[in-house]
């Protein structure tokens, strides 16, 4: 027993050792601070570590270029463990103690809304990187992830015309994102002419596994003699039982196609993909884009994580534009300094990896193009679909009535996340 | 215009391509065609293949429906693939001989769709119409049936009129029937097609009937809503029947999670919090199973279950043989104790899992025969579902059987109805206790078998039924098995009926309370435990 603690004494010294050495290290270099702040364990761990790889990949090839401002980068990791407080507490540690020039993180809207007050407050600047479900602008937050009319309207676009969809099942898991996407999307199919009895909206608890009255519902609904579809917004888990339960009750993605805002290559790597195969999923990304830039992206995530069969996902898109986007900017600027990047970032372009540019917007949302694709064999996505141009994100959603009058600028002198143009008057829904 | 313009160009090029020479070439010219040109237009080249009328095309359209069909980047050609290692074998489309293999860089997709998936089945249909084969002709007449493309009656008649199988007749009849509603054929041929519909067409010619009620007017909308109101009626007795077996269903998975908790928290009264990761643990003995075999004996694939079954019983039964000798038999009498204590080995275990397996979900593959599904009447009962009841059962059992007719039965129930009696009487109660034990957690670790066909392989799987098995047992009634079972499926039933009505999620809110107020009326669930026991 006495050598056990003695064992336990000897690594924590041997740990603050090094903690204090990197410290000593780190102050005698003058590096800029780029804070990470990504859940590495609980729930969210499966989907957050990969983002953190993906920042600290991005990091190390910026210091192989020579780092920013004739200055070395320096990550500072944390671990906010899935728990949405500690998530706030952390932001505050990495803006008040580390005093980090920006901040790439978060995953669920539940803990990006819990950190928004401590980014307000002590004045730092936040790169989120997930598709969300829109309604919020703010001064400090960058939204590199698709807003609804980026990933959600289009691929009902997509239905609409390229499968001739009259029926539409929505369906979710019961939280803040689906809840309001399917409000954005109900409003959306009724302006285009859908009648309320073909539109059925379902929602299910987290993990859900017992799908079989829901898809026989679904079966049914589909058999009104029109051509049906379902626009899925279910989370994570609940996913892989319900295609599993649509493939027993032998409904294919011929008859009824169904349409995935959260099913990615991460999520689909170490999948029996088998029920999966030919049902589709709305990104602005997917591995499988053909461009020299995304050849080069995946081939040093592979060399970075030293592992051939890593995927690369949507979400790491994101934060290769938004982290290329603040690199910019600080060099335009010249400085870290929060309030003159946060008006300089807004006009810069950057490349985005599907070989186009991608451009922040004056309400800090940016312009991305839309991909459909096709769930393959092998994991991977076939694209069968990709808007025209680029989409710029829209914070309020021009469906909702209450939100269809806001407008966000955030450049001189409106600098406003929430203009009422009907009033005149900055503030009300979302301040 | 443009309507008349192409069905007139495709009946040139039909007679442009009678002669066999020709047709060779043409079709395979055609086929070389579907290399150019974007996904939208796609569907136009289909369209060209199928006016040939030339069934030589099957093959090649059946690759491009499964993904199979490349063309080479240097010269255009399209070729049907097969993988060869990293390279892939090319296969002429028309003649099928090996044409060399390439590497997949050189290669590259022919892309399709859903819509144009749909399209392709159509076209295959009207191709294989006239196989030799009669169960192709079903097949054929089937997808026909699906989608009633007009475009496909003359084929469709001219198949019936030499078609001599009965069986197929059928299913030709019942396709024509559908594509005659969407002609503007004469009222009684209408009619009659719905007759046909109504009596033989099925659950599937349901949506056709709705939409011919909705669109036509007179004696035809009747006679139409006539069918649906009949069809209706039938549907809404089949679906009363489906919802007791999603019910039933449901509730042996509930009891299957349940069960060994009925042993462990039931007869011994001990408050497992474990018992969630012993199902876990099962779930990944299917895993570590099923890599082995794929690894290395692919072809017993099929048996992977068979053998994960004893293995899981013996991997979790032995955990929880630990557990008891480790922790539980010092906490005896203290619950509080034994639940935070077991509460902590379950974190242990899912963390070790997630350790040694990582923390995303884990491939289990069904064998084939659990998967699809079978068919009886208005009902549909999938594989997987079907056997894990009848897994269920088998295992109640099994169960039932030990505690009632073995000799370890006897002293179990002996030591857990009077331990110092049992005891005077040379009966070993710590060894029956660890014994007990063992064999709850094994069957929660078979139970791991099964449940690792439904759901996601992952270190949460046993959190999400930990609930739902202590709720199946308090409400059964504690220490009683005939309980468990009758409390397992009357809350999947329950379950079941509800969620129509109230949605998932408040389904699971209202059983909740439903049988907190259970509990209120009837302390000791449905089957109360009387005698001796109960006091000691």
């Amino acid at each position: 027993m006495k050598t056990i603690t003695k064992t336990i004494r000897s690594i924590g010294l041997a740990t603050l050792g090094a903690a204090m050495l990197t410290t000593a290290a780190a102050r005698a270099d003058d590096t800029i601070k780029v804070g990470i702040l990504h859940s590495l364990s609980g729930t969210m761990a499966i989907s957050e570590t990969t983002l953190k790889d993906a920042m600290l990949m991005l990091i190390e090839e910026q210091n192989k270029k020579g780092g920013l401002l004739g200055k070395q980068l320096e990550a500072v990791v944390v671990d906010p463990a899935s728990d949405w407080p500690l998530f706030a507490e952390k932001a505050r540690e990495l803006l008040d103690v580390h005093k980090v020039a920006a901040v790439f993180g978060n995953w669920t809207s539940v803990s990006r809304k819990s950190v928004l007050p401590v980014f307000s407050e002590l004045n730092g600047i936040l790169f989120y990187p997930v598709q969300y479900e829109g309604e919020e602008s703010q001064r400090n937050v960058f939204y590199t992830g698709a807003a609804p009319n980026q990933q959600a309207i289009p691929a009902v676009d997509y239905l609409l015309e390229n499968e001739e969809v009259e029926r539409w099942v929505l369906a979710g898991t019961d939280y803040v994102y689906p809840r309001t996407t399917n409000k954005i999307l109900e409003a959306y199919l009724k302006s285009k002419g859908v009648a309320e009895e073909d539109i059925m909206i379902n929602y299910t608890p987290f993990g859900h596994s017992d799908w079989q009255t829901i898809v026989s519902d679904i079966k049914t609904f589909g058999s009104a003699g029109k051509k049906t579809a379902v626009v899925s917004t279910i989370n994570g888990d609940a996913n892989v039982p319900f295609y599993k339960e649509l493939g027993n009750q032998g409904i294919s993605a011929e008859d009824i196609p169904v349409i995935a805002f959260s099913v990615g290559e991460e999520e689909l790597a170490g999948l029996d993909t088998e029920p999966l195969v030919g049902h589709l999923a709305a990104w602005n990304y997917f591995q499988s884009v053909e461009s020299d830039e995304n050849e080069a992206f995946i081939e040093t995530w592979k060399a970075f994580t030293g592992d051939e069969n890593r995927v690369t996902n949507d979400p790491m898109e994101a934060h290769y534009i938004g982290f290329n986007m603040w690199v910019k900017a600080v060099e335009k600027a010249g400085t870290t300094d929060v309030d003159t990047v946060i008006d300089e970032i807004i006009g810069v372009a950057v490349p985005n990896l599907s070989g186009g540019y991608s451009a922040m917007m004056p309400n800090h949302h940016i312009t991305k193009p839309v991909l459909i694709g096709e769930i393959q064999e092998d994991g991977q996505f076939e694209i069968v679909d990709e808007t025209d141009g680029l989409v710029a994100g829209d914070a309020w959603s021009d469906y909702l009535p209450d939100s269809a009058k806001l407008i966000s600028d955030w450049r001189k002198p409106l600098s406003c996340g929430n203009f009422n143009v009907e009033t005149a008057t900055c503030g009300g829904k979302g301040s | 215009m443009h309507r008349l313009i192409r069905p007139l160009t495709l009946l040139l090029l039909l007679f442009a391509v009678l002669p066999t020479a020709s047709a060779q070439t043409e079709l395979g010219g055609l086929i070389d065609a579907l290399s150019t040109g974007k996904l939208k237009q796609r569907s136009g080249q289909i369209e060209a293949i199928a006016a040939t009328g030339d069934a030589r095309a099957v093959p090649a359209l059946q690759a491009l429906r499964e993904g199979d069909l490349y063309f080479r980047k240097s010269d255009k050609k399209v070729f049907i693939t097969q993988k060869d290692g990293k390279d892939f074998r090319l296969i002429d489309p028309l003649s099928g001989e090996l044409a060399g293999t390439e590497t997949k860089k050189a290669l590259s997709k022919v892309k399709t769709n859903n819509r144009l998936r749909r399209q392709i089945d159509d076209v295959i249909g009207a191709l294989t119409l006239l196989s030799e084969d009669p169960q192709t002709r079903i097949a054929a007449a089937a997808t026909i049936f699906k989608t009633a493309d007009p475009a496909s009656l003359e084929t469709l008649e001219a198949a019936i009129a030499q078609e001599s199988d009965a069986e197929v007749l059928a299913a030709m009849q019942r396709a024509r029937a559908a594509i005659v509603l969407k002609t503007d054929a004469p009222d009684s041929d209408k009619i009659e097609a719905i007759e046909r519909l109504s009596s033989d067409g099925g659950r599937e010619a349901l949506p056709l009937l709705t939409a011919m009620a909705a669109r036509s007017e007179g004696a035809v909308a009747a006679a139409a809503q006539q069918a649906v109101a009949k069809a209706e009626r039938t549907a809404a007795l089949w679906d009363t029947g489906q919802t007791i077996w999603y019910g039933i269903s449901l509730g042996s998975v509930l009891l299957l999670a349940a069960i060994g908790l009925a042993v462990t928290f039931g007869v011994m009264g001990v408050i497992n919090m474990a018992h969630g990761e012993m199902v876990m643990l099962g779930a990944y003995t299917t895993f570590v199973v099923q890599e082995l075999i794929r690894a290395n004996m692919p072809g017993l694939f099929d048996y992977s279950l068979a053998i994960a079954l004893p293995l899981a019983f013996l991997v979790s039964g032995a955990c929880g043989f630990a557990l008891e000798r480790g922790v539980i038999r010092f906490l005896y009498g203290r619950p509080l104790e034994t639940l935070l204590a077991t509460w902590g080995v379950s974190l242990i275990l899912q963390q070790a899992i997630r350790t040694i397996f990582g923390p995303t979900n884990q491939e289990v593959g069904n064998p084939t025969w659990m998967s699809g599904a079978y068919e009886l009447g208005g009902l549909t009962f999938t594989a997987n579902r079907l056997w894990i009841v009848v897994f269920a059962m088998i295992v109640f059992s099994a169960l039932f059987v030990v505690l009632k007719k073995t000799a370890f039965g006897l002293q179990m129930r002996a030591v857990t109805q009077n331990r110092k009696m049992a005891s005077s009487m040379g009966i070993r109660t710590p060894w029956v206790d660890a014994l007990t034990f063992a064999l709850g957690s094994g069957i929660a670790g078979i139970a791991g078998v099964a449940l690792s066909q439904i759901a996601n392989v992952s270190p949460n799987l046993g959190q999400n039924y930990i609930i739902d098995s202590f709720m199946v047992v308090v409400f059964g009634g504690v220490g009683n098995l005939w309980g468990t079972l009758i409390g397992a499926m009357s809350l999947g039933i329950a379950n079941k009926f509800l969620e129509p009505y109230a949605g998932a999620v408040l389904a699971k809110i209202l059983i909740l309370i439903l049988i907190i107020l259970f509990i209120q009326k009837r302390p000791k669930g449905l089957f109360a435990l009387k005698g001796r026991a109960v006091e000691a």
